[in-house]
């Protein structure tokens, strides 16, 4: 142990620190997740005991209850596919109008909605919500970390897409809440990519990041220097990846072989689909076989159709890399580097796209599959031990509320940096309104109806004025996470309403505390342990408070009274060493009620040489 | 208290001494840390320019600005207080979030100048901002968006483009040269002109982008 640490203000690890279950970094893809961690900066991948880094993201619900996740969930596909679930990251916080067809079908199969409006499917004979299916996968994902580690894993940087709005990250942040795991915060994909880059080579000056995966693109550009990541400008489209490509692909299989398509079917030629495309990035040709139930059907799939079919979607990723960097004023000459991130950068035709537009071959030599996990796995480190490295990150949308007429007034930019709070002053319109129905929402366009539906609700109990007369302040916080929370207050009353937002397509307060009860191995768990290592710190800070008081002001007391605290932090020490929240609790306010007196004695003493120094100023001029 | 410390806490308002609110001793009000406990402290309310430590004036050194607001988010962004009491987490947010808003604030030069001049009681932004009543300002905007709707060409809407970043830049040096001068009134006429001439720049790239150039054009299939 080392005697002595010296640690930047407000940074010194709490006491409890080491006793504390690993934080990793986890990529929660739509295709695959890949789990790292970091220690002295130096980011690993854990694999399994075959040396695999990625599990598929896929679920399988099966007989007695039983859940596989991942390789043994893929094994289980063909025979079942109604049992199994995948890209399920694409309907995170989404309501069942979001989802995408294919011939006619969807790949899923809907199921009643939840409470709050968030779409829920039926796999397996269960009616599960996406949080569920993600919290499933990342409970596998958490188990291969623990086993790769022989140690407890309950905290974790997870990465999202930039372009995932309010709905999609709450719901994320929900599915680690319900697996167990603490997020410490979550990042966008690609600035883990470029923390991992930059780190990785000390680069400095202006990077582009551009990040195709599974189902989302996100393009991000960045200025690296001197360990700061500032994100200056991000586009993309949360709904626009790999497995559009594969839609395409498979869309024209079925047409191909004509007859009708359920679910399963659609499922089906998804996976031949996937199939095809990825032995193209290696081959020029490929045939195969599409088997639906009793009928199978032989296709065949070349280099040339395969680009016919996905060139309008590679071609809109170019688009939004134009629009970003023509916003932020930067020409693609002035980039230091192009990184690019996701498994869909592996196709021939992606990378000829993105190096002919920025006129440069782009920079994987971090595996693109590996690098937003790794990304995330430094920036865990960072977080929990200190880091000299510092994410400046932006929101990826505009944020707005709806104003007379359907249209949107918008109250944060899109790229403002985060964290940020932003306030305006809104008025009634009819005279004696009593009510007003405060509507946020999402995106650039100026109509309601064309962004998305965070929220709605109603700040009520206006005294009745004239039309125009009462002001309402509506407050929008995003925090680092890039969660938002909008209040509203009367200004002339003070009559407030405050909502942290519950997204359109989210789950209910109730809901979630019934998925907690649930989920058998966090039954009293979660939020028990939860508060009471919020009592512990707490305890530690306000004892650590007094020591460094005692240290420093220690000649203002008496030996008795200097004694009579000594005592009470001792039996501080001891209260959070143990479990009881209450004892904790008792006897920091113990502590408090102890110190009041010295405390008071070391304000007097500050004030009266603060006014001595003004003093000697005012003799000196 | 010396020097070192004294920069580091800013130079706002100092109102004398406030407690610690860990350790309830006495600290100046202005300051980030406790320098007792070291609990970081809520932000004070003070101009944009005394939040990132800088003189209250429209040259700044931008690699400046950026080297000062990187230093305080080192600090007192949330990333270094993610396992702290939730308390010192609101705060540091707190403290994130006023940076923030002083670095967007001081960082464009047009938003720079606004502000400056509503610290001086100017409003460079009266209701009904859409009216220009100098009639010079408004002839030279109507002749400039009348150029650009007939570029009809990607070069003729770069060429436009070229211009009203032009004149952009010329306004800013007039600024620049108003505000040395303390002519606030001409520093005001100046702002407004400036806040419609990055509008047409806005516009002109707008226009530009609907001429896209050749490698837009879908790929040979």
């Amino acid at each position: 142990m080392n005697l002595l640490q010296i640690h930047e203000p407000g940074e010194t690890p709490l006491p409890h620190e080491g006793e504390r279950g690993l934080a990793v970094g986890i990529d929660l893809g739509t295709t695959n997740s890949v789990v790292a961690i970091a220690a002295d900066q130096k980011a690993e991948v854990l694999r399994d005991e075959g040396g695999t880094s990625l599990i598929p993201s896929l679920v399988a619900y099966l007989d007695g209850g039983e859940v596989a996740v991942g390789e043994a969930a893929r094994r289980v596909l063909l025979d079942r596919p109604e049992a199994v679930v995948g890209s399920i990251k694409r309907l995170m916080g989404r309501g069942a109008g979001d989802l995408k067809a294919l011939a006619g079908a969807l790949p899923y199969e809907i199921g009643p909605p939840a409470e709050g409006g968030m779409v829920r499917l039926k796999v397996g004979g269960r009616v599960l919500s996406p949080v569920e299916i993600s919290a499933d996968i990342l409970r596998a994902v958490k188990a291969r970390a623990e086993t790769a580690l022989a140690r407890k894993v309950d905290r974790a940087v997870i990465t999202v897409p930039a372009y995932f709005d309010d709905a999609a990250r709450t719901a994320t942040r929900d599915a680690a809440r319900l697996a167990g795991l603490e997020v410490l915060r979550l990042v966008n994909e690609p600035t883990a990519a470029a923390l991992a880059y930059g780190l990785d080579s000390a680069a400095e000056g202006l990077y582009a990041v551009y990040d195709l995966g599974g189902g989302t693109f996100d393009f991000s550009l960045l200025r690296l220097e001197k360990g700061v990541f500032q994100v200056l400008a991000t586009g993309g489209d949360a709904a626009l990846g790999g497995d559009d490509f594969d839609h395409a692909i498979a869309d024209r299989f079925l047409k191909e072989r004509g007859g009708p398509v359920d679910s399963t079917g659609a499922k089906l030629a998804l996976v031949v689909a996937r199939l095809a495309k990825e032995c193209l990035s290696g081959q020029d040709e490929w045939i195969g076989t599409l088997t639906i139930g009793e009928r199978a059907s032989r296709h065949a799939l070349d280099i040339r159709v395969l680009e016919t079919l996905i060139d309008p979607l590679a071609d809109r990723t170019i688009e939004i890399c134009r629009h970003v960097l023509e916003d932020a004023g930067v020409e693609p000459a002035e980039l230091g580097g192009v990184v690019l991130v996701g498994g869909s950068t592996r196709v021939p035709m992606v990378r000829r796209k993105v190096a002919g537009f920025f006129g440069r071959e782009p920079l994987a030599n971090i595996d693109p599959d590996e690098v937003v996990a790794v990304g995330a796995a430094l920036q865990a480190e960072a977080l929990t031990h200190g880091s000299d490295t510092l994410l400046l990150d932006v929101t990826p949308l505009s944020l707005g509320l709806e104003t007379m007429g359907g249209l949107v007034e918008k109250i944060i930019e899109r790229n403002t940096p985060i964290p940020v709070a932003k306030a305006q002053e809104f008025t009634t319109y009819q005279d004696g309104q009593s009510a007003m129905m405060i509507h946020v929402v999402q995106g650039e366009r100026e109509m309601v109806d064309q962004c998305r539906s965070l929220a709605r609700f109603e700040l009520r109990g206006i005294p009745p004025m004239v039309a125009g007369a009462a002001r309402i302040r509506v407050s929008f916080a995003v925090d680092a996470d890039g969660l938002l929370t909008v209040s509203a207050a009367e200004q002339t009353t003070g009559i407030e309403s405050r909502i942290e937002v519950k997204p359109s397509y989210g789950l209910s307060e109730d809901e979630m505390a019934r998925m907690l009860r649930e989920s058998i191995e966090h039954a009293r768990d979660d939020m028990e342990r939860r508060l009471l290592t919020e009592a512990q710190v707490e305890a530690e800070r306000a004892a650590s408070a007094v020591r460094s008081a005692l240290a420093v002001d220690g000649d203002l007391l008496q030996s008795a009274e200097r004694a009579a605290i000594e005592a009470v932090l001792t039996r501080v020490d001891a209260a959070v060493a143990g479990l009881d929240r209450d004892a904790i609790i008792a006897v920091a306010e113990e502590l408090e009620e102890i110190t009041k007196p010295f405390a008071e004695r070391r304000m007097d003493r500050g004030i009266r040489s603060a006014l001595a120094g003004r003093h000697v100023d005012e003799v000196n001029t | 208290m010396n020097d070192v410390a004294h920069k580091i806490t800013g130079a706002g308002q100092p109102d004398g001494i406030v407690a610690c609110w860990s350790c309830n001793g006495p600290i100046a009000a202005d300051a980030l840390f406790c320098n007792t406990c070291w609990a970081v402290q809520p932000p004070r309310p003070m101009d944009h320019f005394a939040r990132l430590g800088l003189d209250i004036r429209f040259a700044i050194d931008t690699a400046e600005l950026d080297r000062r607001y990187f230093a305080r988010q080192r600090q007192l962004h949330p990333d270094r207080f993610a396992t702290r009491t939730p308390r010192e987490r609101a705060i540091s947010q707190n403290q994130a979030v006023c940076l923030n808003e002083a670095y967007e604030a001081l960082k464009d030069p047009l938003s720079r100048a606004t502000y400056l001049l509503k610290l001086r009681g100017i409003d460079t932004n009266p209701d009904g901002c859409n009216t220009i009543k100098d009639p010079t300002l408004l002839m030279e905007q109507m002749e400039l968006r009348e150029g650009l709707a007939a570029a009809d060409t990607r070069e003729a809407a770069t060429q436009m483009l070229r211009e009203a970043e032009a004149h952009v830049n010329q306004s800013l040096a007039h600024i620049g040269g108003a505000f040395a001068a303390g002519d606030l009134d001409t520093a005001g006429r100046e702002t407004t002109r400036l806040k419609y001439l990055v509008k047409l720049v806005d516009e002109a790239r707008t226009r530009r982008a609907c001429f896209a150039p050749a490698a837009a054009a879908p790929a040979q299939s």
